[in-house]
């Protein structure tokens, strides 16, 4: 065969393949979109928002599994958040070149490849089962050390972009280092660290595997983070597994609300960068 | 403009440019542009930066087709046939009208392989014939002597001069017709640049060179014609002696002269 | 007051500097924290099995005898599965938006994407359960027994009863989950490959293809290799996606694929706050682990990857 010829079908199938690929990526994206929506919509309803997990067979709400997952989010950020940006600031501003330093951006790498059923796995050996329960704040823990290197990582990340003729002219007129951190480096990446905590925020709201055999799940209402507590996750997980119909249906517009909320963080976080990064 | 061009005689241009426009999206870069382009002879294009040299030389073997949004009008004949036309096979194109670039770019493979890569794209060559073109284009592009003992180093390891060597000799290799070379020095040392001009003038003897450059001096010592061009429009076109002695334009002479640009 | 502002200063820099020094060492903290308390848990498995552990096929609750061989084979195997479907879709969805598509296209589809890799498993997982493992047992399955299945060797694979939910099951579902992460990463290192770089190959009169193939790729590799790894990383631990859909089985005697299994994550998932017996809790926080060691064997793997291949290219330059 003629080589321009052949080296010509050679391009047209690979990026006709190419061309499959993306459909093919794209098919599997709206088929899920697709049910979650509809059958999410199907069992969206006022009960809801209003009443609590129901006994099997009964009808009922996911009231107290919401409210969990809002809990354990917002403490589990609250909690991770000052760590990691601590951290964060400590490798890119003072450990750059530091054996801690250098060690540390290692372990951060470790820690967030590390599957999150081994993190729920170290707080159930470091926590539940020294306690002798399953508690939210055990979850709460949980979830907290899945942000801490989300949030290092983007610290990091940020800080070091800051151009150094910027840290150089507030050295340059006596300021002492933590002040020119707090006051200047840090302001400068305030908009990609609060991208980076958006999207962890985002990442441990979907979070099932850490809160199995940590928080557990409750079927009913509770503030005590002392008791094990319901969250949106675990409760989907345990209604979609189950052989009855209405908690299926309830899972479905569990799941509907997750994915639009994981979804909504992450665009408001792609949408909060860019117009930050405008000015 | 045509007078300057009567020297040349006999030769038919191997490259003719006839009403010729360039978009970029809506900008109109390039404007009714009419010239030629002779066989085995230097010719190069001058003109500050933005008016169009290079976007003219990157029509020549179509390398805007990579860029949705350009688009080009008029006649741009290759000998006999119009390269603008949509039918044509730009592969081919391309294997005929060679093309160096400002910065050197070694592929991520050996030096061999470098110069290889073209060439089997477009034939089919045995073990030994295929050593003997590499070893035809290395020494054409004066870096045989230099390399012969390291063909399986990575291109990357060489020179920034001796990678742009390299590149020329990868354009060569596919023996094509018209080699482009957009500001080939301007990322080189002055002894660098002094060898790759050197290089050119030894190859015009076998290929149709079109160079676009910065220098003046670059264009006045290895060109046989010279165009100066600006703001999207050719000012004047003619044999370099010429152009640079003696130009029949205001603007060129300022140009030229450095009273302006 | 001049000397004792610069004292505070110099305090406070002390503060601070400590302040964030501490937090790092946390994360050190944290690791050997994670790493000390899983072998201090799974020691009365570690103990009484040892070494056999790795070998047994037994997982056995009641009798109190566990080994490993199912869960490490099942999430294995369904990690290999997700490369083998992600890899080439990612590198041909990675082609299309670097190289081919329009450029009104780029934008949404690229967000589409990471959109996609936001997504979180639990939604794959019981989206492939309920709606895509019935889809697939009835139709994909029996197809593939009538295709693949005739094939010899690879054939066995590929026979049994389709049931939906199983080890195949899972690596798909786990495919379509990691295809963002890899085709992103894949885009990203494509996309700063030098334009002048690919206009060279052009210019040569190689074809879109050509140019990917033999010059993008291998400039990327690095990039590429990074991406496969996070990707694989990914799959390894995921739990959601993997447990809705495996058919949590602890008993494995066939070379099919179609069959139920067991991967680490989802014994851990569905065992583990029920196990009854100390022996079992200390199994499976020996197979968590297990999890953590191969999940860091894969990081430690592409880091040294990634820096051999740096230095090849530093000697190089």
């Amino acid at each position: 065969m003629d080589i321009r010829f052949k080296r010509k079908l050679i391009n047209y199938f690979a990026l006709s393949m190419s061309m499959i690929a993306v459909a093919f990526g794209l098919f599997w994206l709206f088929w899920i979109l697709l049910s979650v929506f509809k059958l999410g919509l199907g069992g969206l309803n006022l009960d809801l928002f209003t009443k609590m997990t129901p006994p099997p067979g009964s009808e009922g709400g996911l009231l107290n599994a919401i409210v969990g997952s809002f809990i354990h989010v917002g403490l589990a950020t609250l909690i991770g958040t000052p760590f990691g940006v601590l951290a964060g600031v400590y490798l890119a501003e003072y450990g750059r070149y530091t054996w801690l330093g250098r060690s540390t951006l290692f372990i951060n790498d470790i820690l967030l490849s590390a599957p999150s059923i081994v993190i729920g796995l170290f707080v159930y050996a470091v926590f539940v089962a020294r306690v002798g329960h399953f508690s939210a704040l055990a979850g709460i823990f949980a979830l907290a050390l899945l942000v801490i290197p989300v949030v290092i990582r983007t610290t990091e990340n940020m800080l070091v972009l800051v151009p150094n003729n910027l840290r150089e002219a507030v050295y340059a007129l006596g300021t002492p280092k933590w002040k020119v951190i707090t006051k200047v480096t840090l302001r400068a990446s305030v908009a990609g660290i609060m991208t980076g905590i958006l999207l962890a925020v985002a990442r441990v709201s979907g979070e099932t595997a850490p809160l199995l055999f940590t928080s557990l799940s409750n079927q009913f209402w509770t503030l005590d983070l002392n008791k094990p507590m319901a969250t949106l996750p675990v409760t989907i997980f345990k209604f979609a597994m189950s052989p009855f119909e209405d908690w299926q249906r309830m899972a479905w517009a569990g799941v509907f609300l997750i994915t639009l909320g994981v979804l909504s963080l992450n665009i408001l976080a792609r949408v909060f960068f860019r117009q930050k990064h405008k000015n | 403009m045509l007078n300057d061009t009567q020297t040349a005689e006999a030769m038919t241009p191997q490259i003719t440019v006839r009403d010729f426009n360039f978009y970029y999206g809506k900008y109109h870069a390039l404007k009714n542009i009419n010239l030629d382009v002779y066989r085995t002879k230097v010719t190069a294009f001058i003109g500050p930066s933005g008016c169009g040299k290079s976007t003219l030389l990157r029509t020549m073997n179509r390398m805007y087709d990579l860029y949705p949004d350009q688009r080009a009008e008029g006649t741009l004949l290759l000998d006999k046939t119009n390269i603008l036309d949509k039918g044509i096979d730009i592969n081919y194109l391309r294997s005929r009208v060679g093309m160096v670039f400002q910065k050197p770019t070694p592929f991520p493979m050996s030096i061999y392989d470098n110069i290889a890569f073209g060439v089997k794209l477009q034939e089919k060559l045995s073990r030994a014939e295929m050593d003997e073109r590499v070893e035809w284009a290395l020494k054409k592009a004066a870096l045989w002597g230099e390399v012969k003992d390291t063909l399986n180093q990575s291109g990357m390891s060489l020179s920034g001069g001796q990678q742009q060597r390299l590149c020329i000799a990868r354009a060569i290799a596919v023996k094509p017709e018209v080699l482009l070379l957009d500001e080939p020095t301007s990322a080189l040392d002055p002894i660098s640049t002094m060898r790759i001009e050197e290089l050119v003038t030894e190859l015009k003897d076998e290929f149709t060179i079109v160079i676009v450059t910065h220098n003046m001096q670059q264009a006045a010592r290895m060109s046989d014609y010279t165009a100066y061009m600006y703001l999207g429009e050719l000012i004047e076109f003619g044999v370099t002696d010429q152009i640079f002695i003696k130009p029949q334009k205001k603007q060129t002479e300022d140009y030229i002269t450095g009273r302006f640009g | 007051m001049v000397n004792s502002a610069k004292r505070s200063a110099g305090l406070g820099d002390m503060i601070f500097l400590n302040l964030t020094r501490l937090s790092a060492v946390l994360t050190l903290v944290m690791l050997l924290g994670i790493i000390v308390a899983l072998i201090y848990g799974a020691m009365p498995s570690l103990q009484k099995f040892g070494f056999s552990f790795l070998a047994s096929r037994e997982w056995n609750p009641p009798m109190d005898e566990f080994g490993a061989v199912v869960p490490i084979y099942g999430t294995l195997v369904t990690s290999l599965i997700a490369l083998i479907i992600a890899v080439p879709v990612s590198f041909g969805i990675a082609i299309f938006l670097t190289e081919l598509s329009p450029l009104w296209l780029r934008r949404p589809l690229g967000i589409a994407i990471e959109l996609l890799a936001g997504i979180p498993s639990i939604v794959y997982g019981m989206w492939g359960l309920l709606i895509f493992a019935p889809l697939f047992g009835q139709y994909i399955q029996p197809f593939l027994s009538n295709t693949l299945g005739h094939i010899p060797l690879l054939g066995r694979l590929f026979q049994g009863p389709p049931m939906g939910i199983g080890l195949l099951s899972a690596g798909v579902i786990l495919s379509i989950m990691i295809i963002p992460f890899i085709a992103s990463v894949m885009r990203d290192v494509f996309e700063v490959t030098p334009g002048i770089l690919k206009e060279s190959a052009y210019a040569v009169g190689a074809t879109t293809w050509e140019v990917v193939w033999k010059v993008v790729l291998p400039y990327t590799r690095a990039g590429v290799i990074g991406g496969i790894m996070l990707g694989l990383g990914r799959a390894l631990g995921e739990t959601m996606a993997v447990t809705f859909v495996i058919g949590n089985s602890a008993q494995l005697d066939t070379s099919s694929l179609y069959a139920a299994g067991n991967s680490i994550a989802s014994a851990l998932a569905n065992e583990f706050s029920e196990a009854a017996s100390p022996t079992h809790t200390a199994a499976l926080i020996e197979l968590g682990l297990i999890l953590f060691l191969i999940t860091f064997i894969v990081l430690v793997f592409s880091k040294l990857l990634l820096l051999k291949l740096n230095k090849q290219q530093g000697k190089e330059s």
